[in-house]
């Protein structure tokens, strides 16, 4: 009980303390609930953004000012809260769309990617059945095939398994190499003529690996297929531009980027998404309505069924702005300078196995690493006792954690409130659950404080 | 301080040497549960003699508390009857909704015997289902083998 978290940052050899472009002591004062403490006083040291992310004040004010000032149904009624609703969320939508370097009318409004993944897999299958000779253009059936990866987050997996069992499709991926990149050696025949969709992280949720999208969308589009790139790690990591990307469709999360839960993004290339059915049916979404049968209304409008989440969308579009406040090439670089100064001191620890690319080339902030002798569930046990929030468990990437031969991992990611100081209580409270454990290779406790 | 509340010396004596730990033959039941919020899995059989548990034999990975809690259970079963098993099981189930209240632990000390050592888990939600995981495979095993009815 006497155990003390020294900072061990200054230790011979250790590696010596970059500064970071963003100033992190201002940020932190943007976001409320980093003021709190947890288990019993301590400092909490959030290293979960990658799960999602924590909220700045000026987020949580754009909410609380829709509700309080314009709150009602955008796209319906004539009065003047109705048009000042309809006002500021199709602001909104051009904020984003601005941040995307893409159209307003490209930017659909979904619960959060997952949803956005959905729409794209449910509209495919609907193709099949649609009344309109137009939906039916990117219908998919036996003899299709639809190529994932094997690195890709459950969102981008399951829904792509259940089009193809609903279609008679077949479900092709590209493989992961040992030291975590996408093997693409491969890449000309899975991705082949016969491909209608392939869709791809951008930056994987576990393994930080930043995937050479260029030239797997050159094989799609030399074959006809469609791209949808999975932005859900990347977006709010790092600039993202869908003119330079050259996808068809682009998804993220609101509420992984500062914004709100129950928001996200599906960008798709115009002309791809007039040529979609809808997913969801409803209010909204329509042109015509008649007993009989009914039309739908055009993109984006054509996949936003039902009163949309105005407020959560309002508070994205704060939060894209506060992204640019910062400016997202100073936010890439402020993660990487945090990765390497991670990368390097956990590397100093004996028994501590990074499971993903080893540097800060083509890697983002995502961390996952093993520690031997330590379940990651004990790892993370022992980190929260300490306020160091992680994730553990196979971080909705099954398959990855089975390619690696692991259970599962304990993951650290980082964002823009995040300091050395939290990278500096993250190694300490390794090398305390190493100590607690009876595993330290060289303990000077020996087993449990 | 809490960690050391849910971490037990039993717990970790368990955990680096857990007992009954492989899977034997002969067995009428075999069963396979994971938390799929985690991915920790248990290999579980049962072998019963007549309305007797004469073995449970497992393979899993897992965090020290579902390792520990598999092996602790192992010792409360063996050359019991199915249903002794199950009402101890139960017994442990409301341990693990204790939410750290003293009381009910001290009300189990003697149904749960090592296994009252898992009372601190009770007040960290996230590792409730670790706890449990063994003892929803047993169950299911036990009425596979026919040794109660569902």
């Amino acid at each position: 009980m006497t155990q003390t978290v020294a900072r061990s940052g200054a230790e011979a050899g250790s590696p010596a303390r970059p500064s970071l472009p963003l100033d992190v002591d201002a940020i932190r004062a943007d976001f409320p609930i980093l003021a709190r403490t947890v288990r019993d006083g301590k400092r909490l040291v959030y290293l979960d953004s990658g799960a999602t992310s924590q909220k700045p004040r000026q987020v949580l004010d754009a909410e609380r000012w829709f509700y309080e000032n314009v709150n009602a149904a955008p796209h319906r009624g004539a009065h003047q809260l109705a048009e000042e609703a309809t006002e500021a969320y199709e602001a909104a939508r051009a904020t984003i769309a601005g941040f995307l370097g893409a159209r307003s009318d490209e930017v659909v409004f979904t619960r959060n990617s997952t949803e956005a993944i959905n729409l794209v897999a449910y509209a495919m299958s609907n193709a099949a059945t649609a009344k309109e000779p137009a939906f039916r253009r990117y219908a998919v059936g036996q003899g299709d095939e639809i190529v994932v990866t094997e690195m890709e987050h459950h969102a981008n997996l399951v829904p792509w398994q259940q089009l193809c069992e609903r279609t008679g499709a077949t479900l092709r991926w590209l493989g992961i190499t040992d030291d975590g990149r996408l093997d693409l050696s491969d890449l000309a025949t899975v991705v082949n003529e016969r491909t209608k969709l392939v869709t791809v992280t951008q930056q994987s949720n576990i393994l930080g690996t930043i995937n050479p999208l260029g030239e797997i969308i050159a094989r799609a589009h030399e074959v006809g297929a469609l791209v949808m790139v999975d932005g859900a790690q990347s977006v709010p990591h790092q600039p993202v531009d869908v003119t330079e990307l050259g996808a068809d469709f682009l998804v993220f999360s609101g509420h992984k980027m500062l914004g709100p839960t129950g928001v996200g993004v599906l960008w798709g290339r115009y002309d791809v998404l007039d040529a979609l059915p809808p997913f969801l049916t409803g209010g909204s979404m329509i042109e015509v309505v008649r007993m009989e049968g009914s039309t739908f209304a055009a993109p984006p409008q054509r996949f936003e069924a039902g009163v949309p989440m105005s407020a959560q969308v309002i508070g994205l579009a704060a939060a894209v702005e506060y992204l640019q406040g910062l400016g997202m090439d100073r936010v890439e670089e402020h993660e990487r300078v945090l990765t390497g100064y991670a990368l390097d001191r956990l590397g100093e620890i004996p028994g501590v196995t990074v499971i993903g690319p080893p540097d800060t080339v083509a890697r983002g902030g995502a961390i996952s690493f093993t520690v031997d002798g330590v379940h990651p569930h004990d790892v993370g046990q022992v980190l929260d006792d300490l306020g160091v929030a992680v994730r553990v468990g196979h971080h909705c990437a099954w398959p990855v954690v089975r390619r690696f031969g692991v259970p599962a991992t304990t993951r650290a990611t980082f964002y823009v409130h995040t300091g050395l100081d939290d990278v500096d209580a993250l190694v300490d409270g390794i090398r305390h659950a190493q100590r607690f454990f009876g595993v330290a290779p060289s303990a000077v406790h020996g087993g449990r404080p | 301080m809490n960690l050391e509340s849910m971490y037990q010396d039993i717990i970790l004596d368990h955990y680096r040497n857990p007992h009954g730990r492989g899977l034997r033959e002969p067995f009428e039941a075999e069963v396979h549960h994971v938390n799929p919020t985690c991915g920790d899995e248990v290999t579980l059989r049962v072998h019963l003699d007549g309305d007797t548990i004469a073995d449970v034999s497992y393979e899993g990975m897992g965090c020290s508390i579902s390792q520990a809690s598999v092996s602790a259970m192992y010792d409360l079963v063996i050359g019991r009857t199915v249903q002794q098993a199950l009402d101890t099981g139960e017994h442990f189930r409301t341990l693990m909704s204790a939410k750290g209240d003293p009381t009910v632990a001290e009300k189990l000390e003697d149904e749960l015997e090592d296994a009252i050592a898992f009372a601190g888990v009770s007040k960290y939600p996230a590792r409730i289902k670790c706890a449990l995981m063994s003892w929803m495979a047993l169950k299911d095993a036990s009425i596979r083998a026919g040794g109660t009815t569902p």
